[in-house]
């Protein structure tokens, strides 16, 4: 066997997409798996330069620059067909042509990181590799981290799901469908820090505790889900509207910054909760009054300073009689200024 | 590491017994959702109570729903994913066997709490592999009969013809015999090493 072949045969083996060069340039031997790659031109006998194109660390043109890269880490590229990336490393044969013809090389190839485009494309097997190569635990690890991956993913979408869910159940009023306190306070404080200008109005129920006690709970319950949709029904999708006690409710109304306009709507509010509840056997009457104050665009005012108007308005209101609104503006924040009507704050009727 | 084995169950029993009888039994067990996440922790009990559970159900014995078990997630196209990761063991059946003792290894680098016990394979004479399989108390159950019905699914894979012997257990774990009658009995499927779900 001649010294060629002795070393191709052991090559194949170790290293199967190795590539002996010839001093002419010339490749005498190669690996099977990169024989496969480049099938079906024949490689045993091009020109290795021809075939392949050395990237880093820079152009070379001929044998003599190729042995020169000995021991250097060498990125190149297939010239025809696919352009795939390649690593490699050049190793010069002996200078007593012991293992092949002097001022020959060998050049290993690998693929690095384009390993799985490569076993794609060219659909290797686990015998394209090197029983020592590790390509195929990696692809193996690949494998089974996307596989966790996707699992993880599905998990999370789960989950997430369920903490929506849950979330939405801990911002909503069980038995009106509304926004409850918690979700009011959390709407109350988004809009103030955003300084954005809006209407707070805080609705008192009146003549309830009536329908309670001598209807019954039942009763009592009908009303406030009857209140509940036509106080939706009477108010902007983007308006906010919580029960924040038994009979008591609060509306956030984002954009309105007039007074005229929030009276305006308290007592829409007020006509609407006015109209007789039916449950098919009997109807009932019950009223609301409503405080109201103002937020203005880039006041600072305080969550409780603004509800502390709110209620003293509600508090007017109903001392004026039931089924009334008062608005009121907040106290001006910085510098504390003493506070009240706005001249047109006094309680009005509702109709 | 329960979770992805009641997950496992859950496959097998609605595609081999149908969605009511699934159903039936986690109502009757009291089970959420959560006993079959693969990622959450999962008490081996609730494997324990579902096996049992199914066992009366179908009239089975738990040891044979296992080995049903092992069979389903090499066989099965919802299990994909798990026959690939087996046949990257080796090129062949007699190299995959070899691979065997690595399989604690190579799951546990899949995910971290997947603790499956020791696995020792003895080559014997004339196409005889004695495997030895240690306790698996994480699961709390035995995993000798999942790896029989698996060793013979993936001999199908690999088109080869083996004879197989579960042997018995004691305290310090379980014997299985394989003989290889004929490694290429058959053509057996093919594996695509880069077919997997890797994005592209």
């Amino acid at each position: 066997m001649s010294a060629v072949a002795a070393l191709g045969a052991i090559l194949a083996r170790l290293c199967p997409m190795f590539v002996l060069v010839g001093p002419s340039g010339h490749v005498l031997a190669s690996g099977p798996t990169l024989a496969r790659i480049l099938a079906p031109r024949e490689i045993e006998g091009a020109p290795f330069l021809e075939m392949f194109e050395v990237l880093r660390p820079g152009p070379v043109d001929d044998m003599a620059g190729l042995a020169a890269l000995e021991g250097a880490r060498l990125r190149l590229r297939l010239r025809a067909g696919r352009p795939l990336a390649l690593k490699g490393m050049v190793c010069r044969l002996s200078g007593d042509g012991s293992l092949g013809p002097a001022g020959g090389v060998v050049v290993n190839l690998s693929f690095g990181i384009s390993v799985l485009e490569a076993v794609r494309e060219y659909s290797l097997t686990g015998a394209d590799f090197a029983v020592t190569d590790p390509t195929t635990e990696m692809l193996y690890l690949l494998e089974a981290k996307s596989v966790a991956m996707e699992e993880s993913r599905r998990l999370n979408r789960r989950l997430e799901g369920a903490r929506r869910a849950a979330q939405e159940q801990a911002l909503t009023d069980p038995l009106t469908g509304l926004r409850n306190r918690r979700a009011f306070d959390l709407a109350l404080a988004g809009l103030l820090h955003a300084g954005n200008a809006f209407a707070l109005l805080h609705l008192d129920l009146d003549f309830f505790k009536q329908v309670n006690d001598t209807h019954g709970h039942a009763a009592g319950d009908l009303v406030l889900r009857v209140a509940a949709q036509r106080m939706r029904a009477a108010v902007r999708e983007d308006d906010i509207v919580a029960r924040v006690g038994g009979d008591e409710f609060a509306l956030l109304l984002p954009g309105v910054n007039d007074m005229a306009a929030s009276r305006l709507i308290a007592q829409r509010l007020i006509s609407t909760i006015e109209e007789p509840v039916s449950d098919g056997a009997r109807s009932y009457r019950v009223s609301a009054s409503v405080g109201g104050t103002l937020n203005r665009q880039r006041e600072r005012n305080s969550a409780e300073a603004l509800l502390a108007v709110a209620d003293r308005a509600l508090y007017t209101a109903k001392e004026t009689g039931r089924g009334r609104s008062v608005v009121e503006t907040a106290p001006r924040p910085a510098p504390p200024a003493p506070s009240g009507h706005d001249g047109q704050g006094a309680a009005m009727r509702s109709r | 590491m329960n979770g992805l084995i009641n997950r496992a169950l859950q496959w097998l029993v609605r595609d081999s017994y149908g969605e009511a009888l699934w159903r039936g039994l986690v109502e009757a067990l009291a089970l959420g959702e959560a006993a079959f996440e693969p990622l959450m922790p999962c008490e081996p009990e609730v494997t324990d109570r579902l096996l049992s559970a199914l066992a009366g159900r179908i009239g089975r014995a738990p040891e044979e729903i296992l080995e049903d078990l092992g069979t389903y997630l090499v066989s099965q196209p919802r299990t994909e994913a798990a026959r690939r990761l087996l046949r990257f063991g080796g090129v062949d059946f007699v190299d995959f066997l070899y691979s065997l003792e690595d399989l604690p290894d190579r799951a546990r680098m899949a995910m971290p709490d997947f603790t499956l016990p020791e696995i020792r394979l003895h080559p014997g004479a004339a196409g005889l592999y004695r495997i030895e399989l240690g306790t698996c108390p994480q699961a709390g159950l035995r995993l000798g009969p999942v790896l029989v019905g698996l060793l013979r699914a993936m001999a199908d894979d690999y088109g080869a013809l083996v004879l197989l012997d579960h042997r018995g257990a004691d305290s310090r774990g379980e014997v299985i015999e394989v003989r290889l009658l004929d490694a290429a009995f058959a053509d057996g499927r093919a594996f695509d090493l880069g077919a997997g779900p890797v994005a592209r």
